[in-house]
């Protein structure tokens, strides 16, 4: 493109010259050509040959060539060619051809005039505008080279740099093609587009595998933790199936084989949502909210459940608590730690709901009068299917902290276990949920 | 009520087509989205029930868009598989009226779609609602029973209210919590239960007749007999 366009204004610039040159001379042998005819005119053939001679004794160049002959026959009548041009041409012709002028082979432009009785030849010298002529061709042709040569090797310098820079970004999708997620884009650090480019490139990586490994956990946590469960309720089927043949021990089989499976599609689903938790995928639903209500809808719904078994219900909230977040999911999170206080703690004893605004966080503890969790057993407590020894006994998947956990992650918040009461025994549990404020 | 179904699962739609005609009701079945639309466009339905996943090229969320753009309001119920919750959002965006989840209890989808189908009428709404004895008047916010004044909590009232709007249908303990408390959740335990039998314990006590009943493996409902 370059190239082309370089070579386009150097031929522009050869027809402008050269052809500038050519059309001088032509201009300069027909106005001398028109005033030798208008001499002849007036003086005649005499006086046309006078002309010549003067011209050519003040021709300091020595450029101009003439020739007067009579019509029929070759007698000179004045001029400073030899002979008649060989190039035969007819009355008014321009032409060019090898001339001998002063004895020297010279290439000349030339015009041939017809009077009555006379033939007259007007031309110049060109060997001179020749030469300049191939100078400035020769000139114009190295030019053109010259430019080729450099667009091609700018062509291929700048191809090259472009190669060194995205050379890593190639390595590193070819490497992610193959398999290698952990693979990431090497910054150059001078901070130029190719390092803002990788660094966009890098995050969405970082994003892809975080979503990955949600994808994986789900199914890892499939593969391991759901079969269990299925087995059992298939175990127990086949089990009524081939002992008992009353109808209706039967039918409470299969309703336990229904309860069995919609237990198992519960733990599923609580699997998918710790698994969109902790993906981020679900923080399209983020909204600015206020914790409040929700925190007294949960209270609302478990308080009945705490009374039912004989507990004390306290609350302890403040007027507002403005947050950005999962309505839903935050719901669900109180509930799984509301529910794991009831069902640990005795009838007569307290299960506290309490929030405060901290200056840079909102804070929620449910805490219970619960047996608590021994230090060791804090560090799983949320991990999946994680159950404490003391808790086997009580109905729970494991699964209700892991899912509050994947909640506080996702609101980039905290998840703390303590002891609500260090100094009694059993000292009861404490789950402190930090949440950043917006 | 005359039911289109359109679902590909040859057993799910053997099972719901079954129970839905066991409760009385028509069914029309279609097993492709393409079929489905022509039949939901072409005859009159009381209710649609269609899969969120469909084959055919056009799926249950074109389905109901295409219906809704040309003016057709029939109460539509998901069926799906995708549980998440933008999913549910975008059946409900494109004109879904309800959105269940599978594996469902049949129960549950009964329930759904009787509530949907009768739902109360817009142009009239009543001031005071009525079952048997009991009346909730919904401008005082108060409920009595044989004249007699009862006690609610706000959140009883609106239990209540939900109950009574579908007096004689099944309520489950999921539309409940969706309708009642508003919350897509899963409440662990029998939260549910402990709220329906305090109301049930504060409306029936000082009667012999009572009127929220539970029904088995499926939620409750409130009517005059038994």
């Amino acid at each position: 493109m370059f190239a082309s366009a370089a070579i386009a204004l150097v031929a522009v610039l050869w027809w402008a010259t050269a052809g500038a040159l050519d059309r001088q001379t032509d201009a300069a042998i027909r106005a001398d050509a028109i005033a030798l005819a208008e001499r002849w005119r007036e003086a005649g053939a005499t006086g046309l040959a006078e002309a010549i001679e003067e011209r050519l004794a003040v021709d300091v160049e020595n450029e101009s060539l003439y020739l007067l002959l009579e019509a029929e026959g070759t007698r000179r009548l004045a001029g400073n060619l030899d002979r008649w041009p060989n190039a035969p041409a007819a009355e008014g012709a321009w032409f060019r051809t090898r001339v001998l002028h002063d004895g020297v082979a010279a290439e000349a432009r030339l015009h041939r005039l017809d009077l009555p009785g006379l033939r007259l030849i007007v031309g110049r010298d060109e060997s001179e505008r020749e030469q300049l002529r191939r100078l400035l061709t020769e000139g114009v042709l190295w030019a053109s080279g010259a430019v080729v040569l450099f667009a091609l090797l700018g062509a291929w310098m700048l191809r090259h740099a472009l190669q060194t820079r995205m050379r890593p970004v190639f390595a590193t999708t070819a490497a992610i093609a193959g398999g290698d997620l952990a693979s990431r884009i090497a910054l150059s650090g001078r901070g130029d587009e190719f390092d803002r480019l990788a660094q966009t490139l890098n995050g969405m990586l970082e994003r892809i595998v975080t979503l990955m490994e949600g994808v994986r956990g789900v199914s890892d946590a499939i593969a391991h933790d759901l079969r269990t469960p299925i087995a059992r309720a298939r175990a127990k089927l086949e089990d009524a199936l081939s002992d008992v043949p009353d109808e209706a021990a039967l039918r409470a089989a299969v309703e336990q084989g229904i309860a069995d499976l919609d237990g198992i599609s519960r733990i599923f689903q609580a699997l998918l949502r710790i698994a969109e938790a902790e993906a981020g995928a679900r923080r399209a639903a983020f909204a600015p909210l206020d914790l409040v209500p929700v925190l007294a809808d949960a209270a609302e719904i478990y308080e009945v459940a705490a009374e039912a078994r004989g507990q004390h219900f306290a609350t302890d909230l403040p007027e507002r608590l403005e947050l950005v977040g999962d309505r839903d999911l935050l719901l669900q999170a109180i509930a799984n730690l509301l529910d794991n206080a009831i069902k640990f703690t005795p009838p007569g004893g307290t299960v506290t709901l309490a929030a405060r605004l901290l200056p840079a966080a909102i804070e929620v503890a449910v805490a219970d009068d619960g047996p608590g969790l021994v230090p060791e057993d804090r560090a799983h407590a949320g991990e999946r299917f994680f159950r404490a020894d003391k808790a086997r006994a009580t109905p729970g998947s494991g699964l209700g902290l892991s899912l509050v956990q994947a909640v506080v992650n996702l609101h980039a918040g905290e998840l703390r276990l303590e002891d609500a009461t260090p100094d009694r025994t059993p000292p009861g549990l404490r789950v402190v949920l930090r949440l950043p404020k917006p | 009520m005359r039911i289109l179904l359109v679902e590909d699962d040859a057993e799910v739609a053997r099972f719901v087509k079954k129970g839905l005609q066991e409760a009385g009701h028509t069914v029309e079945h279609a097993t492709n989205g393409r079929d489905g639309l022509f039949l939901a466009a072409s005859e009159q339905f009381d209710m649609l029930v269609l899969d969120r996943m469909l084959p055919g090229g056009v799926d249950g969320v074109r389905l109901v868009e295409t219906l809704r753009s040309q003016g057709n309001r029939t109460p539509v119920l998901f069926l799906s598989a995708l549980s998440a919750v933008d999913e549910r959002v975008k059946g409900l965006k494109a004109g879904g009226d309800d959105y269940l989840t599978k594996p469902f209890a049949f129960a549950e989808l009964l329930a759904r779609v009787e509530a949907l189908g009768r739902r109360p009428s817009v142009d009239a709404p009543a001031t005071k609602l009525r079952v048997a004895d009991l009346e909730l008047d919904l401008l005082s916010r108060t409920v009595t029973r044989a004249s007699k004044r009862i006690d609610v909590q706000p959140r009883e009232f609106r239990l209540l209210e939900h109950l009574m709007r579908h007096a004689g249908q099944v309520v489950t303990r999921t539309m409940l919590l969706e309708k009642v408390w508003d919350y897509h959740f899963d409440p662990q335990t029998n939260v549910i239960d402990v709220h329906v039998s305090r109301l049930r314990q504060k409306l029936d006590k000082g009667f012999d007749k009572p009127l929220i009943h539970t029904v088995r493996n499926a939620g409750y409902m409130i009517r005059a007999e038994p």
